[in-house]
């Protein structure tokens, strides 16, 4: 590499760290002032992106295709964009403000399946390239080489409204009533701070960020359906390596993030010391990487503050104690084991299939409610538990392992990974917590992803297959039922003997709990542990029951899931995760059945769910036969 | 809008009980994460139906397609698989995108001994080294595709290639299968520059810059979808395709060149589908039927659809049964007409005979198309039969 191409790939850096800055801007924003982690980020971006092309389309009928066209549509994006951020927030965050702030998440979650359906619905399935940049469609020379004009308009856009957006926070009225709301909350509403119209409008500032974003990216890309949720990903590392809440640290971000993958793909395949390495294949996972190094190095990010006022992940109500299972309870469990034992005799056999997964689902969906429950610490990333113990019975049986010990070291599996990433993750806590869980499984999605020798690469293996005399649907069932109803007694046990009451502790008042002689750290590294287990032990029946296993099994979808159910299901209620797991399958299932549009329709009946039982469905049962 | 659509399906699945008497066909497919292939692929299965059942069915019977969605996951297209076969009786299970997934459903075939006729997916593996006797695969192979453009590329004697793919199978497969049979059509003395990127998440600026600075002679692309469209822009822009060949696999198939409009490139190598200048007779009556039924034209995935719907028809016609065992049998050197002529699923290795279009890309009225172009037929891009014997398990 010549010096001059060196510097041509540090500008090829600078200028997606300016598209990468402008859709993080709008997400630290949100999260600085309002907590709410929007995952319908990136379709914002992605409905910018749509937006500006069909602006841009129209007007161009009327005005004809030029300079004003172009302009004039990308602004009605942004625009158009912020308005429905506004009406986000309006019909739907703005009821659940009171709800566990993971709760906002999921529901966010809902609107992303919403707009991927809606956006397919109104544009149609072929991407739509856009004109380029009128008055930027050229390039200019540099060392000989033509650089395209759009990436230098781009590498300004990014420093101006990082000004634009640092005036706005410290020179205006706005601004200090965001900074009064984003330190502490209470304090600004007592003060008469009208906390309602501050939250609607920096919602749809920070959309109107996003919206421009996309619609900046149409010159670079085509608007496409794929759009949404690699954005919201980068968008996530970005905000989070800079700080959360930290405008200039998401600056400081995207170009350490940009820089990094311009330079990995620059590198190209070396030769280090005798060994190869393909630098371009890095490119996977270097944001992760990063991040997982800054997290480990800054807990708080790159520019991030302490928070000031204290932040909880559980509402008061939330943390009662998930009830000593009574009387009544046994009735109930042991009825339902009889119920689901004898769901074979009724014949249907996809029923019995149906319900292995959902079985499988509700131990994975357990095991991230004991993190998150009763140890106070959310995972973005307990699909890598799940992941690596399917690996691990599925790589064991492809050695000729026989079936038990191979379904045996799936737990295993999971524990490892549990007990290696835990011990970075216990030392952090609420959303960066998350997000380095979230790190460490695209870290380890993207070894599965490329180590073919071992994992099977992209295809991942297949004939993971249980022996003949459990390969039958029904008795596969059986053994995965048998599992799933130790597993799930298991954790409940686990959370109700001493060490889930030091846990419970350490999570509520890690300062009283201290003083209390419990060791806050191990007992939560501990937890995370567990965790790891019992998810990894779900993976293992997964990869039997499915024949085969591929990264997908580690990705970030599959860890949204396990979320959507936990929630759904309460966060502390005794059968939370059942249920959840059935409703959210079961849903999945049938809408998928009748409908083209499932997605949509899943992300409708998520937000009912989630407006009419914010305390999960299991909660509210719990409160009704409470009463 | 989404809710009125979803009411109305859900009256429609009340209203409309199909009648017990039909030969039901199992399709799944990820048609929310590749909508641009599978909604046209979706819309050629329909027509396909139309026409088996106007000329009196299969068996006497009337076909059904029963059209599941499989999330573009395998773990979700096994237990949709599991429906379709327990509860919806399919005599056979057909479809599936992505090479995991394909694989996933192709073992599942294997393990409950049921037909399956893979559709899409292009990864070798499936007749190859994941081969099973349950499993057929209609699509040209990345192997075959690859080996259709290795002649052109060949006769042009570029030693340095830059190979820029997306990092999964179906990239790395085609590279290795374009750096194989380079070396053995072209001897001697061949650079290969390789640059993997991330599947959907290409960043066009760096990619083109380092492919500009390894200086290549030539370039060998299997992008596609929205990284094609990206990298099509900034390589223009920096001049990347200027006095250099470039080699594209899928490049001239509707779906990818379509969305490039004026900006496509021009001369490129590709395999493709230019269904606006195909004049077989097959290939005339399928585009007029297509474009009255939709008012719109056919594209690749159309074809895929349609021949896929055809093939299994026939499969299950020339068994005489809907017997699993006899439908696998039949399928077995199998002979259909497609929209690209006569097809013949090889006895061999379970591959169809399906070819691709290979020619040159070109802007015409503001829309990119294939000029130069010939029909690559799928019997003539085959390893020898003692390759494939070594390659599949016997």
């Amino acid at each position: 590499m010549t010096f001059a191409s060196f510097l041509l790939q540090l500008l090829n850096g600078l200028s997606s760290a300016s598209a990468l800055f402008l859709v993080a801007a709008g997400l630290t924003l949100i999260f600085g002032v309002t907590r709410i982690v929007n995952f319908a980020h990136g379709s914002l971006y992605m409905l910018g992106a749509y937006v500006a092309y069909g602006a841009g389309d129209a007007l161009a009928g009327m005005i004809g295709r030029g300079g004003a066209s172009f302009w004039l549509g990308l602004l009605i994006a942004a625009l158009a964009v912020a308005i429905i951020g506004a009406l986000i927030e309006v019909v739907l965050l703005k009821r659940l403000y009171a709800a566990p702030e993971l709760l906002q998440l999921i529901a966010t979650f809902g609107v992303v399946l919403i707009v991927r359906d809606g956006v397919l619905a109104a544009f149609g399935a072929e991407d739509l390239l856009g004109p380029r940049a009128p008055g930027f469609a050229g390039t200019f020379s540099l060392f000989g080489h033509p650089v395209p004009q759009y990436d230098l308009f781009l590498m300004t856009v990014g420093p101006i409204v990082l000004v634009a957006l640092t005036m706005l926070v410290t020179r205006t009225r706005f601004g200090v009533l965001i900074r009064a709301a984003s330190e502490n909350r209470a304090l600004a509403a007592a003060l008469g701070i009208d906390e309602t119209r501050l939250f609607t409008a920096v919602f749809a500032l920070g959309a109107f960020l996003a919206g421009l974003a996309g619609a900046l990216q149409l010159p670079r890309e085509p608007a496409n359906l794929g759009m949404d949720l690699p954005t919201v990903a980068d968008a996530f590392v970005v905000t989070v390596v800079g700080g959360l809440g930290s405008i200039p640290g998401a600056f400081l971000a995207a170009l350490i993030i940009a820089l990094t993958k311009s330079m990995c793909i620059a590198l190209g395949n070396m030769e280090i010391a005798g060994i190869g390495f393909a630098f371009p294949k890095l490119t996977l996972m270097a944001e992760f990487v990063v991040m997982a190094i800054v997290l480990a190095l800054k807990p708080q990010g790159l520019l991030g503050k302490p928070p000031a006022a204290p932040t909880t992940t559980v509402l008061p109500e939330q943390r009662e104690l998930v009830r000593a299972p009574g009387r009544r309870d046994a009735v109930i469990a042991g009825t339902l084991v009889a119920a689901l034992a004898a769901l074979p005799f009724l014949g249907d056999d996809y029923a019995v299939v149906l319900a292995t997964d959902i079985l499988v689902a509700a131990l994975f969906a357990a095991s991230l409610q004991f993190l998150i429950g009763a140890g106070g610490m959310t995972s973005f990333g307990h699909a890598a538990y799940f992941g690596v113990g399917a690996y691990f019975a599925a790589v064991a049986v492809k050695h000729a392992l026989p079936m038990p010990a191979s379904l045996a070291l799936a737990p295993v599996g999971g524990l490892l990974a549990a007990v290696v990433f835990g011990w970075f993750c216990v030392r952090l806590s609420g959303v960066y917590l998350a997000m380095l869980t979230l790190a460490f499984a695209q870290i380890v999605w993207s070894i599965a992803f490329q180590w073919d020798s071992v994992t099977g690469g992209s295809n991942g293996l297949v004939g993971v297959w249980p022996p003949p005399m459990l390969s039958a649907r029904t008795h596969y069932y059986a053994l995965a039922l048998a599992v799933v109803a130790i597993g799930l007694a298991a954790l409940l046990r686990l959370s109700r003997s001493p060490f889930g009451f030091a846990l419970r502790g350490a999570r509520d008042s890690p300062l009283r709990a201290a003083a209390l002689g419990i060791d806050v750290p191990r007992t939560q590294w501990r937890a995370f542990a567990l965790a790891g287990l019992f998810a990894g032990l779900a993976g293992g029946l997964f990869a039997f029951s499915k024949g085969s296993i591929s990264p997908e099994t580690l990705a970030i979808p599959r860890s949204v899931d396990a979320l959507v159910m936990v929630l759904l299901g309460g966060l502390n209620a005794l059968f939370g995760p059942l249920i959840g797991a059935t409703v959210f399958t079961w849903l999945a299932d049938w809408l998928a059945r009748i409908t083209e549009y499932w997605r949509a329709g899943l992300g409708i009946l998520i937000l009912l769910l989630v407006l009419a039982f914010p305390m999960g469905i299991g909660g509210a049962v719990a409160r009704l036969t409470k009463r | 809008m989404t809710a009125v659509r979803i009411a109305l399906a859900a009256l429609a699945a009340v209203a409309l009980p199909l009648s017990a008497q039909t030969i039901k066909f199992g399709e799944l497919n990820s048609y929310k994460v590749f909508p641009a292939f599978l909604e046209p692929y979706k819309k050629g299965m329909e027509l396909a139906v139309d026409e088996v059942n106007a000329a009196g069915g299969v068996l006497g019977q009337k076909v059904e397609v029963v059209v599941r969605d499989d999330n573009g996951t395998p773990g979700d297209a096994v237990r949709v698989a599991e429906e379709l076969t327990s509860r919806e009786k399919v005599v056979l299970l057909m479809g599936t995108f992505a090479s995991n997934v394909g694989l996933a459903v192709s073992d599942f075939a294997k393990q409950r001994k049921v037909p399956f006729l893979a559709s899409e997916p292009l990864s070798d593996k499936i007749v190859w080294e994941g081969g099973n006797k349950y499993t057929y695969r209609l699509r040209p192979s990345t192997f075959m595709q690859t080996q259709m453009l290795v002649p052109e590329a060949a006769k042009l004697g570029k030693k340095r290639w830059a190979i820029v793919y997306p990092n999964y199978e179906y990239g790395q497969s085609a590279t290795a299968a374009f750096k194989k049979q380079m070396n053995v059509t072209q001897s001697g003395g061949l650079v290969f520059i390789e640059l993997a990127v991330p599947l959907g998440k290409i960043d066009p600026g760096p990619v083109v810059q380092a492919l500009i600075d390894a200086q290549p002679d030539a370039i060998f692309s299997s992008l596609f979808g929205p990284d094609l469209a990206r990298f099509v822009r900034e390589g223009q822009l920096r001049g990347l395709f200027k006095d250099r060949p470039v080699f594209n696999l899928l490049g001239g198939e509707p779906e990818y060149l379509d969305p490039l409009k004026d900006e496509a490139p021009v001369g490129w190598y590709v395999t493709g589908y230019p269904w606006y200048a195909i004049a077989t007779p097959e290939h005339q009556r399928f585009l007029k039927a297509y474009q009255a039924k939709f008012n719109d034209y056919p594209r690749l995935g159309s074809v895929v659809g349609y021949s896929a719907v055809i093939a299994a028809a026939a499969a299950v016609k020339k068994a005489g049964s809907t017997d699993p065992e006899k439908i696998v049998a039949a399928l077995s050197g199998l002979t259909f007409v497609s929209p690209f002529g006569s097809v013949t699923f090889r006895p061999i290795d379970h591959q169809s005979t399906m070819g691709a279009y290979v020619g040159r890309t070109a802007v015409k009225d503001g829309k990119g198309v294939m000029v130069d172009w010939k029909y690559a037929d799928g019997k003539d891009y085959q390893p020898t039969d003692a390759v494939v014997r070594t390659l599949r398990p016997q």
